[in-house]
């Protein structure tokens, strides 16, 4: 704060010297300030850009076409089970997209949360530095390879070379081609990764301390990880699983390749199902025309989709603040 | 019982104890290979699938009918202008944004409303990116209707032909990306911002050093390291989206290169032709693997699997370019 102050005497004593309040320096630093200001401002700009464009195709109509909850009720959208907006006779019932959104979302989250947390203790409380330095980075390439390519191993190797031996053919399941298993288990690899950096984060969080406390009291390594540093990380954990799970939900190409495009309202992870980014994907290589209630519907699941993972992110960002045990 | 004869209970209480924390360190480390062995299994069935496939013709051949005559020329090239103009919208901006919230506001209520908004911003799901681009870059919300006008802007040399509604071309895509990775762009310059010590800042201004002037000559250079190899990570994020520019409408065969550069000696022959680039269709190297494993004719997934090791070594060239930046800056700079 010191700092500050005199830097601002400084800068006055220069002005003073050059003699004028209007210096050639002063309207510059000024100018590049605003500049500055309006590159922060754009990622504002951005958000209310989200948030006008979502409402106005879905909610309020600023056009001459009415908007989208202006000719579907919202009972009806969030009660009607049959979503077929592009046939001729039309029904716009979200719940089968929810329900293969979180059919798919939850097969993920079984295979990323228990192993990424696995994962990440073991970096953390088992693995030298040595072989972490070594496992971290090949972690990290996992999650930048394009979802493209996740879909695409879904299709050739997930689906005919894992779930069709064993489900199929050893266990008598009726596997599709296009199924929300094979999609589940390549969104669960792909966010496993984040699961696994974002839990690490928050184990390395906890002191030291706490765990030679544990040790002197004769613990063996499973009691101070299971016992100690768990439940002392556990806000961190829990901001890192919902955070994991918004990214399956927003998760779109792996699912659009791996699951098909059937909206049905099932269970089993062996059929093909249609999640809400999916029919945005399918819905807009149709070329649906503009205005029509079939583009509008587009609009419509955007911002369900968007509030789903605002809703989550918030959710996360309160655990933290909230629950975050402070040591120190 | 005294002290030095521990009980018999004790004793196999204790050895089922460590056996526990065994089995656990077992389970433990078996999860963490398990992700290492998907990334292998990964890389083995694309390579194997793409064995044979991925020769030079490959390469410089455009999208075909026949498996055996498609190629990527198209997509890498419309990949390549992506990235280009998404880096020369992004960079500045991003690096603007977090100077200022680091540099210039004290941390009042605009910081943390910012710094707020760029969190749930990353958490936005791609495809909203999409629609929002869509929207307002393509149809420009419908304002001009159906008809599309073209604004001829004369610079010194070159003219451009913007038209209006952007369109689907490389222009929309690119600001469509630019907004979909400036908040991770942001966050990272504003981390290595952080990393530089305030005293440095100070020794500037007790030379009389203005604030703009200590940012310019003795903050930037001091982050630059930092906030390359966050700009070059969310780079190669925006390589493979997908999702936003399929909803923007790319088009998924097309038999020319934006500007109609086909080779880098195109570029030197015909400079000119970059100026027609922003506003030309594109495709884009993960929308054309995305349209091949939709194609029924199973030889096409081969084609799939050659053009996911082309955009892997891509990816990868410039994931080694980030770690060499970080190795060879993190030496020079010492405090």
């Amino acid at each position: 704060m010191s700092a500050k102050s005199t830097v601002k005497k400084s800068t006055m004593k220069q002005s003073d010297l050059f003699g004028s309040r209007f210096s050639f320096t002063r309207i510059t630093e000024q100018a590049i300030k605003c500049v500055l200001f309006l590159c922060a401002f754009i990622s504002v700009a951005t958000t209310v850009g989200i948030i006008f464009v979502l409402v106005t195709e879905s909610i309020v109509s600023v056009g001459p076409d009415p908007a989208f909850f202006q000719e579907v009720s919202v009972v009806e959208f969030f009660t009607e089970t049959r979503w077929t907006p592009l046939f001729n006779e039309k029904h716009f019932g979200v719940l089968p997209l929810l329900a293969g959104t979180f059919l798919i979302a939850g097969i993920a989250a079984l295979i990323a949360l228990p192993i990424g947390l696995a994962s990440s203790l073991y970096l953390r409380e088992y693995a030298s530095p040595r072989t972490r330095n070594v496992i971290k980075p090949t972690m990290e390439l996992l999650a930048g390879i394009p979802t493209v390519v996740y879909g695409y191993f879904a299709l050739i190797f997930v689906t005919p070379y894992v779930l069709k031996p064993i489900f199929q053919d050893l266990m008598g399941f009726d596997v599709d081609v296009f199924n929300a298993a094979s999609a589940g288990i390549v969104v669960g690899i792909m966010i496993l990764p984040m699961v696994s950096s974002l839990s690490e984060d928050a184990l390395a969080a906890v002191p030291r301390g706490l765990r030679e406390a544990g040790y002197a009291l004769g613990s063996t390594k499973f009691d101070v990880s299971t016992r100690i540093v768990l439940p002392a990380a556990s806000s961190g954990i829990v901001a890192s699983f919902l955070l994991a799970i918004s990214r399956a939900i927003g998760e779109t190409m792996a699912v659009t390749i791996a699951a098909g495009m059937t909206p049905s309202m099932t269970l089993n992870p062996f059929s093909s199902v249609q999640t809400m980014t999916s029919y945005i994907v399918n819905a807009t290589s149709g070329d649906a025309p503009t205005g029509t209630i079939e583009y509008q519907s587009l609009y419509a699941i955007a911002l369900t989709l968007f509030c789903i993972t605002l809703a989550m992110n918030v959710l996360s960002q309160i655990v933290v603040s909230r629950f975050r045990e402070v040591y120190e | 019982m005294s002290l030095n004869q521990p009980d018999a209970e004790f004793e196999s209480h204790l050895a089922f104890r460590n056996f526990l924390g065994k089995a656990f360190g077992i389970v433990c480390m078996v999860s963490t290979w398990f992700s290492i062995g998907a990334l292998v299994v990964l890389l083995a069935s694309v390579s194997w699938q793409a064995s044979g496939w991925l020769n030079w013709s490959f390469i410089t051949n455009y999208d075909s009918r026949h498996p055996e005559q498609a190629g990527v020329l198209a997509g890498l090239w419309g990949s390549l202008w992506l990235i280009f103009f998404t880096t020369i919208f992004t960079v500045p901006v991003g690096i603007g944004a977090a100077v200022y919230l680091e540099e210039y506001t004290q941390n009042g209520w605009i910081k943390r409303f910012i710094q707020v908004n760029l969190s749930n911003l990353a958490g936005v799901p791609s495809i909203v990116y999409g629609i929002l681009g869509l929207t307002v870059f393509v149809r420009m919300f419908g304002l001009f209707g159906t008809k599309e006008r073209v604004i001829e802007l004369s610079l010194f040399v070159l003219t451009l032909e913007i038209p209006v509604p952007f369109g689907t071309t490389v222009l929309s895509g690119a600001l469509t990306l630019s907004l979909l990775i400036l908040p991770v762009v942001i966050v990272a310059s504003q981390e290595s911002l952080r990393a530089v010590p305030s005293s440095i800042r100070h020794a500037s201004y007790a030379l009389a050093a203005t604030r703009w002037q200590t940012i310019r000559h003795q903050v930037l250079p001091s982050a630059l390291p930092g906030m390359l190899t966050g700009v070059i990570l969310a780079i190669s994020r925006a390589i493979g989206e997908t999702a936003p520019l399929v909803i923007i409408g790319a088009l998924t065969y097309v038999a020319a290169t934006p500007g109609d550069i086909e080779s880098p000696a195109d570029l030197l022959r015909n400079p000119g032709s970059v100026a027609e680039v922003p506003f030309s269709e594109f495709t884009t190297l993960p929308i054309q693997i995305f349209n091949w494993v939709k194609l029924p004719n199973s030889d096409f997934q081969h084609v799939a699997a050659a053009s996911i090791l082309v955009l892997l070594i891509f990816l990868l060239v410039l994931n080694g370019v980030v770690i060499y930046v970080r190795n060879r800056f993190q030496k020079n700079v010492r405090w």
